[in-house]
């Protein structure tokens, strides 16, 4: 290897040790949106990859080795021990390298999704045929609405008044199940203001496709107001 | 043998029903099998052109009531899995093939045979009382409770089906692998097997292991709804996870009872259209098909990964699951390295089986994203899975069924069938299956889109897509009739078939007429040294 392949390499190396470093903690909560894409995106460069070359080899064979005259048959060899040994092992041993290579990156990500950021603020969240509960730590409850502040980690704890629903936000790559007698959890963070569909992912019965409801994010101050205007007044009525 | 054993009955004889019916002949009750599996294939069928014309719009298109969606969604899930794709794999091929490749004049237990088809057919006649009782199942083919326990749909139909078609599987398992253990004839050795002959053992070991298990989690279920026991109640100290982890410990392995199989068919076509040895045959066998039963039962967890499982059992599973790539990889590998130095032909079966190549590509490589728990949270219950699953199960197996049944055409009915129509019926399939799954999983996964959807108000950005979906699934359709037409042109115009259209050199097609007289052999086969049945080039 010369010198300057060598350059090439260490450069490129580095640059992906850094962006692993770097991907998704810009103010210590995980962006779980963020580091989705990326190990998607990672996913599928991967398997497109492996794609086109299994393509490609089996393409060529199957043009290359067109029957060429009526009588004709194949010729392959039977392979000696040793090459049958190694059309084992070697496979073997590159889809298991993959394979572990893939389960680390996932557990990475796993843990993010699984560990609540300290601050987070929580709300409960009941299932039900066929609609989405939410009690605030101020005692306000609504239906199929979730009002939340922006940037601030939100941990749901989940469950269910009767069958399993689960709790999912496309936008933000999140969703658990939600078990009746059980109390499960996920946690978000929102990045921007904006409204994000929440809907239902596990069979419910009839009204499952009509299980759904929104996310809306605010802006701090907007989200404490709104929270004043609407929590229960103790004991005044 | 049975009594009958003598009488040369062909399927060219004059027809009576009462034969039919009452046969223990194994090719007859393999004719039954592949009757009854394309029953469920066309009528589970109609149920998907339902459903895609109903989400080809936002709001209701062919029915107001979601009820109806999912009784449609639910039959079609039971009935394409349990009604066409086992019995057509497990029952039909298995039944045609096995005692023709191993010499055998037919399998060890005729009447259990029979005994098991009669069972099978009871399960599709009792599937089908779903669409006359007032009140369907519409549970999904998964019956997860409390649901399936609290819903006002007849959940012991669902319990009972799985039941009768499970006994027959049951059947099926003890008379083949008694059939392939002691029936062989005198020089046809382990090494010297059919690959679709491992297929099928490693498919009915995996049935007399697993079945049991979903036998006990539909009984469970029923005696939940209608005796008031409490396994699955999480209030009364059941658990519903108790059922879901009892389903997929059999339904996981089900997917490889269907999946060997048929990889089994497309080695058997690509060897004889290839006119090559299969390559690293052990480690095909046992390395892949082996490895794949031993790896089979210890992967289910990936189903449940957002159930709220240990942590620990995620990791394992993960791990596991993905390790299932090394017999699958084994057995891509060994199909691909049967065409290098091959004189490949391109009849209708080989044409299928290069559907099948790319088919099982695209589903076999977006399986792997699934096998990631943390890649799974957002995949989970979306359209994605639903296109996958399509992908690798539901069309690349229907391309070894549908290759596999214009294989065996010419010997099972004495009849060639019309190339032109098979090739223009596989050429609407293949286009029509890519744009209705691909793009169903790129809903699922671009937006979120959820299966088991009777409506998507919440999705409009959508309905175009959902659209395209639907004309897609009417190529399939269109595909569909092409087949069957080319097959009930071939039954009244089909030329006569010769005993050996594809010159293969595997005993079915070297050593008996089209259709074989009954007892198979007219004299006990036995083989030679260096007889093998992909022993091309000599
Ligand atoms: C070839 C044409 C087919 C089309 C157009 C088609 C279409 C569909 C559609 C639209 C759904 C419902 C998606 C949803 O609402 O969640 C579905 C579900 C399903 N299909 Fe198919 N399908 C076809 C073939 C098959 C085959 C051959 C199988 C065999 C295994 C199969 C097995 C299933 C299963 C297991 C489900 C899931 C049922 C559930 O969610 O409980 N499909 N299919
Ligand atoms: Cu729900
Ligand atoms: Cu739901």
């Amino acid at each position: 290897m010369n010198r300057k392949n060598f350059f090439i390499i260490a450069g490129i190396l580095l640059i992906l040790i850094l962006r692993l470093a770097a991907s998704g903690y810009a103010d210590g909560i995980p962006d779980l949106r963020a580091g989705w894409d990326e190990l998607w995106r990672e996913m599928m460069i991967d398997i497109l990859g492996i794609g086109i070359v299994f393509l490609a080899v089996t393409i060529y064979l199957l043009v290359k080795y067109r029957r060429k005259s009526p009588n004709e048959e194949g010729s392959a060899k039977k392979l000696t021990p040793l090459a049958a040994f190694g059309w084992i092992v070697i496979p073997v041993f590159i889809f298991m390298a993959d394979d572990i290579f893939l389960a680390a990156k996932n557990f990475t990500l796993w843990n993010q999704y699984r560990n609540v950021p300290a601050n987070a603020m929580v709300i409960d969240v009941e299932g039900f045929m066929w609609g989405w509960d939410f009690r605030y730590p101020e005692g306000i409850t609504t239906t199929n609405e979730l009002r939340v502040p922006v940037g601030k980690p939100v941990k749901l704890n989940l469950t269910s008044r009767d069958v399993i629903h689960s709790f999912f936000i496309p936008d933000f790559r999140q969703k658990w199940d939600a078990v009746k007698g059980k109390q499960n959890y996920l946690w978000f963070s929102a990045k921007t203001i904006g409204e994000h569909v929440i809907t239902c992912t596990e069979f419910c019965g009839v009204l499952h496709s009509n299980m759904y409801g929104k996310i809306i994010v605010m802006p701090e101050n907007e989200y404490n107001k709104w929270v004043e205007d609407n929590k229960p007044k103790g004991g005044a009525i | 043998m049975s009594a009958t054993a003598s009488q040369a009955i062909t399927l060219q004889s004059k027809f009576s029903l009462k034969e039919w019916i009452f046969t223990t002949d194994h090719k007859r009750v393999g004719v039954l099998y592949l009757v009854g599996s394309f029953a469920a294939f066309f009528v589970a069928g109609i149920m998907a052109m339902l459903m895609r014309t109903e989400l080809a719009s936002i709001g209701p298109t062919v029915t107001s009531n979601p009820t109806t969606y999912n009784m449609w969604l639910y039959f079609h899930g039971a009935a394409m899995i349990l009604g066409y794709q086992i019995p057509a794999l497990t029952g039909f091929f298995t039944n045609y093939y096995v005692p023709l490749m191993i010499g055998a004049k037919d399998v060890a237990f005729p009447r259990l045979n029979a005994f098991s088809v009669w069972l099978f057919w009871m399960g599709i006649v009792l599937a089908l009382l779903t669409f006359v009782i007032p009140d369907p199942p519409d549970i999904m083919w998964t019956g997860y409770p409390p649901y399936s326990v609290i819903t006002p749909g007849n959940t012991a139909l669902y319990t009972f089906t799985v039941l009768l078609i499970g006994f027959s599987s049951i059947a099926g398992g003890v008379n083949f692998l008694t059939t392939i253990i002691r029936m062989r004839a005198p020089g046809i050795t382990w090494n010297k097997l059919n690959i679709f002959i491992w297929c099928t053992m490693a498919a009915f070991v995996i049935q007399l292991i697993f079945v049991p298990i979903l036998g006990v989690a539909v009984t469970m279920l029923s005696l939940d709804k209608y005796l008031g026991t409490h396994f699955f109640d999480a209030t009364a100290g059941g658990t519903p996870l108790l059922y879901e982890n009892l389903f997929w410990f059999y339904s996981h392995p089900a997917v490889y009872v269907i999946f060997l199989p048929a990889v089994g068919i497309i080695y058997e076509i690509v060897a004889t259209f290839s006119k090559n040895r299969i390559f690293n045959y052990k480690g095909v066998v046992y390395g892949g098909i082996w490895g794949t039963v031993i790896l089979s039962g210890i992967v289910h967890g990936h189903h449940i990964y957002v159930s709220a499982i240990p942590d620990w059992l995620v990791m394992i599973q993960t791990i596991t699951t993905l390790l299932i790539s090394i017999p699958v990889g084994l057995l891509v590998i060994g199909l691909v390295g049967t065409l290098y130095k091959g004189s490949i032909e391109f009849k209708t079966p080989m044409l299928y089986v290069a559907g099948f190549f790319f088919l099982f590509l695209i589903g076999g490589l977006t399986g792997i994203p699934n096998a990631m728990s943390a890649i799974y949270i957002h995949i989970h219950g979306t359209q994605w899975i639903t296109g996958h699953f399509h992908y690798v199960m539901a069309v690349s197996v229907t391309t070894a069924i549908i290759g596999g049944t214009y294989y065996v055409w010419p010997k099972m009915t004495g009849k060639m069938y019309n190339e032109a129509l098979g090739k223009l019926g596989f050429l609407l399939f293949f286009i029509g299956v890519n744009i209705t799954f691909f793009f169903t999983m790129y809903i699922g996964v671009v937006y979120g889109m959820p299966r088991r959807y009777y409506d998507y108000a919440q999705f409009p950005q959508i309905e175009g897509i959902q659209k395209v979906i639907t004309f897609g699934s009417y190529i399939i359709l269109l595909g569909a009739l092409v087949v069957l037409i080319s097959w009930i042109h071939s039954l009244i115009w089909g030329e006569k078939a010769p005993n050996n259209p594809w010159g293969s050199k595997s005993l079915e097609w070297t050593h008996t007429q089209s259709p074989p007289p009954q007892g198979n052999y007219t004299e006990p086969v036995k083989v030679s040294e260096d007889w093998n049945p992909y022993g091309y080039g000599k």
